[in-house]
C-alpha cells in the first residue's frame, strides 16, 4: 500500500483540478452542511446542551440505536456472506431473481420495508401469527428494530463480498485439498483471510447505515422512550417540539460517535488488509 | 509408489476430455504427459491427482484403487502453472501448510521447512510474502509446498509454463536433478517437446483425449507412430502425394519425386492418397540431381547463425516450400548462397495415410 504522498506523478493530468473538485463537492454537500450541527448545537449554551444530549432518554436511545444496529450489522456479516457465497459458488434454477432480490432493500423506499415488516410480523401477520403463540412479539419491541435494521443493510454484505468471492482462484481451495486440508480448514485459512477484508468493509457499511435508519423502523415501533425509541426518532420529536438546539445537540452526538466508529473500522480494515496483501 | 489409470474416460458436457485412457506409471520414474491445448494431458493428471471424478474407470496407486477418494485423502504433492501459493501467508506458512493441516509439532514443523528452504535454495527468504518473490522462486516455494508432508507422488500441471525462457531452463535442469535426488514417482505436462524430451524418463504424446504413443525420449522421436506425433515432435516439412507401384509419388507430373514406403505404413492401397513428412536435419542438399529421390529447389534464404546451418528452399517453381538443416562443415563444402539451383534428397521420410494426417488437423510445415 502506497504512503500517502500529497502529490503523485500521475500519467492523467489534472490532479490539481480533480483534487479541488472532490475537496469543494464535499464541503458543499457533507463537510458544510455539518458543521452548522455544531453550531446550532453550542447557540444555547453548554449546559442546555448537555441536558439535552445527555438526558436518559437520549442516552436510552444511542444504546438502542447502536446496539441494534451492531446486532443487525453482525447478523448480516454472516448472512450476508453465506448469501454472496450461494450466488457465486452454485448455480440453481431463478439464480439471477434471487440475484436481483439482494437490492430490493436498496431500491425500495425503506418506509415501504417497514410497511410490509409490519404487516408479515404483526400480531396477525404471517410469520408474527406463528410468534404469537411462541409469545414473541415483534411489533413494538427492539426485537422490530433489528429485523427492519437487518432487512435494509443486508445489501451491503452481499454487494462487497461477492467481487471477491468472484475473483478467488479456484486452484487455492485445490491446493489447499492437495495438501490434505478439509474444507473446513480450507476456508479458514486459506478462503476467510482472503474474503475478510472485504467481509469487514461490508459489515462497516451496513453498520453505518443502520445506525442512520429512521423510515422502516417507525413503521415497526410506536416511539416510546427508554423502550423502543431509536436516535433518529427522538432528533425528530425534539424538532417537534420546537427544540431545535436540543435536536442538534443529539445529532452532533451521534454524528461525532458514527465517525469515531467508522474512523475506527476504517483503520481496522487498513490493518487487515495490510497484513493480507504484505 | 506406481500409479496405473484404467480406461478412464472424462467429459464435460459435450466435451469428451478423456477417452478410454490407460497409463502405467513405473515406481520412481518421471513420466511427460505432452501434448498441445485441448488434447486432455492436464485432465488426465488432475485425475490422477483427484482434483477432477472420472466419469468412468479408475485409478490405482499400487493395488490400490482410489478413484472415489478425493484429492486431501490422497497423499499427493500437485504443483499448479501458476503457482497457487497462499498469498497472505509468509514462505514459511506456505511450505509448512501440509504439516499444519497434519497437526506436526512445530520443532518437527522448523526443522522441515528449513529442509526443505535449503533444498530449493532459497534460506533466509521464508519472512517473506509470495508477492515478494520471482516467478521462479514462487514455483518452487510451490514445489517445496507440495514435497513437505512427504506425498507418494509429485504431479506438475505445466510447472514452467509461466516462468521466461532462461528461468524455464534453469528449473527444469533442477527439476530433473532433484528427481534424481529423490526418486519420486513424478507427472508433468507440458505442451513443449523439447521440454519433455529433456526433463522426462518416459513421454506419452496425448492428443484429443487419446494417447498417440508412450515410450523413451529417444524412441518416441527416433520412431514416431502415428502422423500426429510426427507432425508434434518439432519442426517438419510436410508433402502430399499418392501410393504408386507400392512407392510414394510426392510433387507434380512434371517434378515428379518418390519415396519408399516405410514398412508399417506398406498397407497403403495403391492410388492412396499419402503425407510425407520430413524433418530438416534429415535431408541433404547436392548440386547434382540423385534420380528420382531428389527434388529441385532453389535457396531462399541461408541462416548460418546458429549450431547448425538453416536453409530455407522453395521447390516446384516456387510452389513448395521447404526447410533443411545443414552441419556446417557440410555447408562450407557447398558454399550456398541465395538463388543458388540446387538438388535436395531426404535420408529419411516417414509416410502415413492422409485419412490419419488429416485427423490431426491441417498438414502443413509445422513449427
Amino acid at each position: 500500500m502506497p504512503r500517502f504522498r500529497f502529490k503523485e506523478r500521475s500519467v492523467l493530468p489534472g490532479f490539481g483540478l480533480s483534487l479541488g473538485y472532490a475537496l469543494f463537492y464535499l464541503s458543499i454537500l457533507v463537510l458544510i452542511p455539518l458543521s452548522t450541527l455544531f453550531w446550532k448545537a453550542g447557540s444555547e449554551g453548554w449546559p442546555h446542551f448537555v441536558n439535552a444530549a445527555f438526558s436518559p432518554s437520549a442516552l436510552a436511545s444511542y444504546k438502542l440505536t447502536f446496539g441494534a444496529a451492531l446486532l443487525a450489522a453482525t447478523v448480516n456479516m454472516f448472512a450476508g456472506l453465506l448469501v454472496a457465497w450461494v450466488l457465486v459458488r452454485y448455480s440453481f434454477w431463478g439464480k439471477s431473481l434471487v440475484d436481483a432480490l439482494v437490492d430490493m432493500p436498496f431500491a425500495l423506499p425503506t418506509a415501504v420495508g417497514g410497511i410490509a415488516l409490519a404487516t408479515v410480523y404483526g400480531p396477525n401477520g404471517w410469520i408474527g401469527a406463528h410468534l404469537a403463540k411462541w409469545g414473541v412479539n415483534v411489533i413494538q419491541t427492539p426485537i422490530g428494530i433489528v429485523i427492519a435494521l437487518i432487512f435494509i443493510s443486508l445489501p451491503f454484505v452481499v454487494r462487497t463480498v461477492q467481487p471477491v468471492l468472484q475473483e478467488l482462484d479456484a486452484q487455492l481451495e485445490e491446493a489447499a485439498s492437495s495438501l490434505g486440508a478439509s474444507r473446513w480448514m480450507t476456508f479458514r485459512r486459506v478462503l476467510f483471510p482472503y474474503i475478510w477484508p472485504a467481509l469487514l468493509t461490508g459489515t462497516t457499511l451496513a453498520f453505518a447505515r443502520a445506525i442512520g435508519e429512521y423510515g422502516s423502523v417507525i413503521f415497526i415501533t410506536s416511539n416510546i422512550p427508554f423502550r423502543t425509541q431509536i436516535t433518529p426518532q427522538l432528533i425528530y420529536t425534539r424538532l417537534d417540539e420546537y427544540d431545535t438546539a436540543g435536536a442538534t445537540a443529539i445529532a452532533l452526538v451521534m454524528l461525532v460517535v458514527s465517525f469515531a466508529l467508522l474512523l475506527f473500522i476504517n483503520a481496522l480494515q487498513a490493518w487487515s488488509r495490510k497484513r493480507m496483501r504484505g | 509408489m506406481k500409479i496405473t489409470v484404467r480406461d478412464i474416460t472424462k467429459r464435460y458436457g459435450a466435451f469428451t476430455a478423456l477417452q478410454n485412457v490407460s497409463l502405467e506409471v513405473p515406481q520412481g520414474k518421471l513420466v511427460a504427459l505432452l501434448g498441445p491445448s485441448g488434447s486432455g494431458k492436464t485432465t488426465l493428471l488432475r485425475v490422477i491427482a483427484g482434483l477432477e471424478a472420472p466419469d468412468s474407470g479408475s485409478v490405482l496407486y499400487e493395488q490400490d484403487d482410489v478413484t472415489q477418494r478425493a484429492a486431501k485423502e490422497r497423499n499427493v504433492g500437485f504443483v499448479f502453472q501458476h503457482y497457487a501459493l497462499f498469498g497472505h501467508m509468509t514462505i514459511f506458512e506456505n511450505i509448512a501448510f501440509g504439516l499444519r493441516v497434519r497437526k506436526w509439532k512445530n520443532e518437527a514443523v522448523r526443522e522441515r521447512v528449513m529442509e526443505l528452504l535449503r533444498l530449493i535454495q532459497l534460506e533466509g527468504l521464508e519472512k517473506r510474502l509470495p508477492s515478494q518473490l520471482s516467478g521462479g522462486q514462487r514455483q518452487r516455494v510451490a514445489l517445496a509446498r507440495a514435497l513437505a508432508a512427504s506425498p507418494q507422488m509429485l504431479l506438475l500441471d505445466e510447472p514452467f509454463g509461466a516462468l521466461d525462457a532462461k528461468v524455464r531452463a534453469d528449473l527444469r535442469r533442477w527439476i530433473r536433478q532433484l528427481h534424481d535426488e529423490i526418486h519420486m514417482t513424478s507427472v508433468f505436462v507440458t505442451h513443449d517437446q523439447e521440454e519433455a524430451f529433456e526433463v522426462a524418463d518416459h513421454v506419452v504424446v496425448m492428443n484429443k483425449g487419446r494417447i498417440e504413443q508412450e515410450g523413451a525420449p529417444d524412441a518416441v522421436f527416433a520412431s514416431p507412430a502415428n502422423a500426429f506425433v510426427t507432425d508434434f515432435l518439432g519442426h517438419v516439412n510436410v508433402f502430399h502425394g499418392r501410393i504408386q507401384n507400392g512407392r510414394a509419388h510426392i510433387g507434380t507430373e512434371e517434378m515428379p519425386m518418390s519415396f519408399d514406403v516405410p514398412a508399417p505404413q506398406n498397407g497403403a492401397d495403391e492410388g492412396a492418397e499419402v503425407t510425407a513428412y520430413i524433418r530438416p536435419h534429415e535431408v541433404d542438399i547436392d548440386r547434382v540431381s540423385h534420380g528420382s529421390d531428389s527434388m529441385f529447389a532453389i535457396v531462399t534464404r541461408v541462416n548460418r547463425s546458429g549450431s547448425t546451418v538453416k536453409i530455407a528452399l522453395v521447390a516446384q517453381e516456387g510452389q513448395l516450400p521447404l526447410d533443411v538443416e545443414l552441419p556446417h562443415e557440410r555447408d562450407a563444402e557447398l558454399g550456398l548462397v541465395v538463388n543458388d539451383r540446387v538438388w535436395v534428397y531426404p535420408r529419411q521420410v516417414r509416410v502415413f495415410r492422409r485419412e490419419e494426417a488429416a485427423q490431426s488437423g491441417d498438414a502443413k510445415i509445422a513449427a
